[in-house]
């Protein structure tokens, strides 16, 4: 019985390996390109790493910039994958359930971005073990980013689990048991809204800083969160769509388009609430929302992106709202990159920035990262990209050779 | 300055006692050196005096870099890693530092008081602070800030920090900033490693070696009372000041947070904190809270003080006052 488990488990192994890396021209060009741009990324970190921070354009006062707001709009994508799991298990929805272990690889591409983000963000990574349990001083459950770290590991772990044995159980043409992975399932659902609360609490926990010290950053993360995470699911869907022959059923994209409307709809209304009760009576602790929205002393770096970013999710919404009765995955590519792009610089660099300045003691600075900055973000994301893609590919063939041994099986049975 | 002079002496006692086990640890640490020179040359980069051999500074460095959390270290290992902390000092800049590691006074919490009506913006503090804590000078690191405010302010936010020119100007007040040491500190908190955390005579202090350089204490403090080194701080070797303290002036690394530590190793030893002394017009008051014939304690009782954002709720023990 053990011997055939560990034969069982090779196979399943190698046969993911041969999978995931075996392709056209095309395919290979592709890898080859993600591995370059992480080669860029990593010589950046070696920079940062060899002469410190200091290489950053972060400061004492703008001190945490643009990997910081990544990560921050990374959860947000890892956590949106319920929106998916959820329906699929819990309402038994038998179209998102064929796609749901796509929205499970999202979000463990996302959780590896949102690691590597806040790993490339320490100035010490060397004194990182500080930080394991029993060995380092764990300052739980007094300090939020120590909460953060458990939410983002546990939810990782239960996104891994839960696929792979699944993936394990089809590869072999056998049907996963159910009892043996729901409890998870539904454990990762109440998880995913964790992972997202936690993060909002890590910064709406600072009275220092009036502008993220507002019980609304919660539900406010979530809401524009079920929105961009399943925008980018979609796009995802309409590539896998488009370039492979795992088809994807007009019946999904119209059941995530629904989902997007919605949230992105309670996005702009607390967006809305939010605007208005900075600017309707001004106070001292709207100066952070005018530094974002209009510029403070000259300083106006953020007021381009930010109205952009506005731009964008308004006219992302409309079009996803308003799309005449095509469920076709064309329809949706623009308006999945649009509500997507506004909600990343929204709850990116136009969340942290804001909340640092003015400093605590008044002063006003501009902000917009360095190459170095820019060099690491793009090498996290391209190892985003080359996870999700790593994973997704034997994920769908096995899916995909599955269901077409039982539906040979099914038609056997009828003859 | 009423500070109360502890009846224990505990502080001296722990320096004299290490001076003689300090030769044992140096044989020691020599001859494990040289056994291990021969393999680790290369692994070196070349940054020692030549007299020195370049293995000792890697067996140091490897020493530190897995040494224990502060608070959890005995007394012999607090012992150990100031010897090797010093003895770093001496390989890299060739200077000859005391650290002090001296515990916190029984029966005192430190507390400061700023004089709004007599500073005149001199910022003899700001040097004095630069120079005892050892503050890197590439970035221009300062711990105080001083607001040249306009009549009818009460908060630095409305102030000027940048000004150079001739004070006092007519018509205007000055403001020091610094950390507020407070008796609810926020950032203690948010410290992820407890890497911060406040003494027993109320100092909020840093174990630089611990922190993990994730700045969620900046982002916690609502005074801007911490500083990140961004780059490797840098001071010229003859400027250092050598009398040092574990949790205060010793020298930092890049990727470190730091901070004012009411200059620990002076506070701790009886003395005025370096600004406190060096303020011209006697603007800065500091001492012992619970010793009721210190000038704190005074100023506190007498004239009219008032702290920054007491709203927030961190309880800061420094006052401003008006005379």
């Amino acid at each position: 019985m053990k011997k055939s488990l560990v034969k069982d488990l090779t196979a399943f192994v190698k046969d993911v390996t041969v999978w995931s890396l075996s392709g056209g021209v095309g395919y290979q060009l592709y890898l080859c390109t993600l591995a370059a741009l992480m080669m860029f990324g990593l010589y950046a970190y070696m920079v940062q790493f060899k002469l410190g921070l200091t290489v950053t354009n972060m400061s004492d006062i703008v001190s945490w910039g643009f990997y910081i707001a990544n990560f921050t709009f990374l959860v947000g994508v890892a956590a949106a994958a319920v929106m998916i799991i959820l329906p699929s298990y819990v309402f038994k929805d038998k179209d998102l359930h064929k796609v749901v272990i796509i929205g499970e690889v999202v979000a463990i591409g996302a959780l590896v971005m949102c690691m590597t983000f806040v790993f490339v963000d320490l100035g010490g990574p060397l004194q990182a073990w500080h930080l394991i349990p029993f060995i380092g001083r764990f300052n739980w459950p007094s300090s939020l980013l120590t909460w953060d770290i458990l939410v983002l590991n546990g939810y990782l772990a239960l996104n891994l689990m839960v696929p792979a044995y699944i993936l394990f159980c089809h590869y072999h043409n056998r049907k996963p048991d159910e009892r043996k992975y729901r409890p998870f399932v539904f454990l990762s659902i109440f998880w995913a809204f964790g992972i997202h609360l936690v993060t909002a609490f890590l910064y709406e926990g600072l009275p220092a800083r009036p502008f993220w010290n507002n019980p609304l950053m919660g539900p406010r993360f979530l809401a524009s969160a079920f929105a961009a995470g399943p925008a980018l699911i979609t796009m995802v869907l309409v590539i896998v769509h488009t370039q492979t022959t795992f088809k994807i059923q007009p019946e999904i994209f119209k059941k995530l388009r629904r989902i997007i409307v919605i949230s992105a709809i309670i996005n702009l209304i607390m967006l809305f609430s939010e605007i208005f009760k900075e600017f309707y009576l001004p106070t001292h602790h709207s100066l952070p929302a005018m530094y974002l929205y209009f510029g403070l002393q000259g300083h106006n770096t953020l007021v381009p992106w930010i109205w952009s970013a506005i731009g964008m999710n308004v006219l992302g919404t409309l079009m996803f709202a308003f799309i005449p009765g095509r469920n076709h995955p064309v329809f949706f590519m623009p308006a999945a990159i649009l509500l997507f792009t506004g909600i990343w610089i929204e709850k990116g660099i136009g969340l942290i920035v804001p909340g640092l300045v003015p400093s605590p003691l008044g002063e006003v600075v501009s902000y917009a990262p360095s190459w170095v900055e820019v060099g690491i973000t793009i090498g996290v994301l391209s190892l985003g990209v080359f996870v999700v893609t790593l994973l997704l590919k034997p994920a769908l063939i096995i899916e995909q050779r599955y269901e077409n041994e039982a539906g040979s099986q099914a038609t056997a049975v009828q003859d | 300055m009423h500070l109360r002079k502890n009846k224990g002496c505990r502080t001296n006692q722990t320096d004299n006692h290490c001076a003689g086990k300090q030769c044992d640890r140096r044989e020691f640490l020599k001859k494990a050196a040289t056994a291990a020179a021969a393999g680790s040359t290369a692994m070196i980069s070349g940054c020692s005096n030549g007299i020195l051999s370049p293995g000792e500074e890697f067996k140091l460095q490897w020493l530190e870099y897995f040494k224990k959390y502060y608070r959890l270290m005995t007394p012999v290992e607090k012992m150990e890693t100031v010897r090797r902390l010093e003895r770093l000092a001496k390989i890299r800049k060739g200077v000859d530092v005391k650290i002090g590691n001296q515990e916190p006074l029984d029966d005192v919490l430190y507390g400061y008081a700023f004089n709004v009506t007599r500073c005149e913006g001199y910022m003899e503090c700001v040097a004095a602070c630069v120079k005892e804590n050892n503050l890197d000078r590439l970035s221009n690191t300062q711990y105080i800030r001083i607001f040249e405010m306009e009549h009818g302010e009460m908060t630095p936010d409305a102030g000027d920090s940048k000004f150079y020119h001739e004070v006092p100007v007519q018509d205007h007040f000055y403001m020091g900033v610094q950390c507020f040491h407070c008796e609810n500190p926020p950032c203690v908190k948010a410290c992820p490693t407890q890497a911060t955390w406040q003494e027993p005579d109320g100092i909020v202090v840093v174990d630089y070696d611990w922190c993990i350089g994730c700045r969620y204490c900046i982002a916690a403090c609502p005074y801007y009372g911490r500083r990140f080194n961004w780059n490797e701080p840098q001071v010229p070797a003859n400027q250092i000041t050598r009398k040092q303290h574990y949790l205060g002036n010793r020298l930092r690394a890049k990727g470190q947070m730091e901070k004012c530590t009411f200059c620990i190793q002076r506070s701790r030893n009886g003395r005025l904190p370096a600004c406190a002394e060096a303020c011209p017009t006697g603007a800065r008051v500091f001492g012992n809270l619970l010793d009721p014939d210190s000038e704190i304690r005074f100023v506190l009782k007498n004239k009219k003080v008032y702290r920054l954002r007491e709203d927030l709720g961190t309880d800061p023990k420094f006052w401003y006052f008006i005379d």
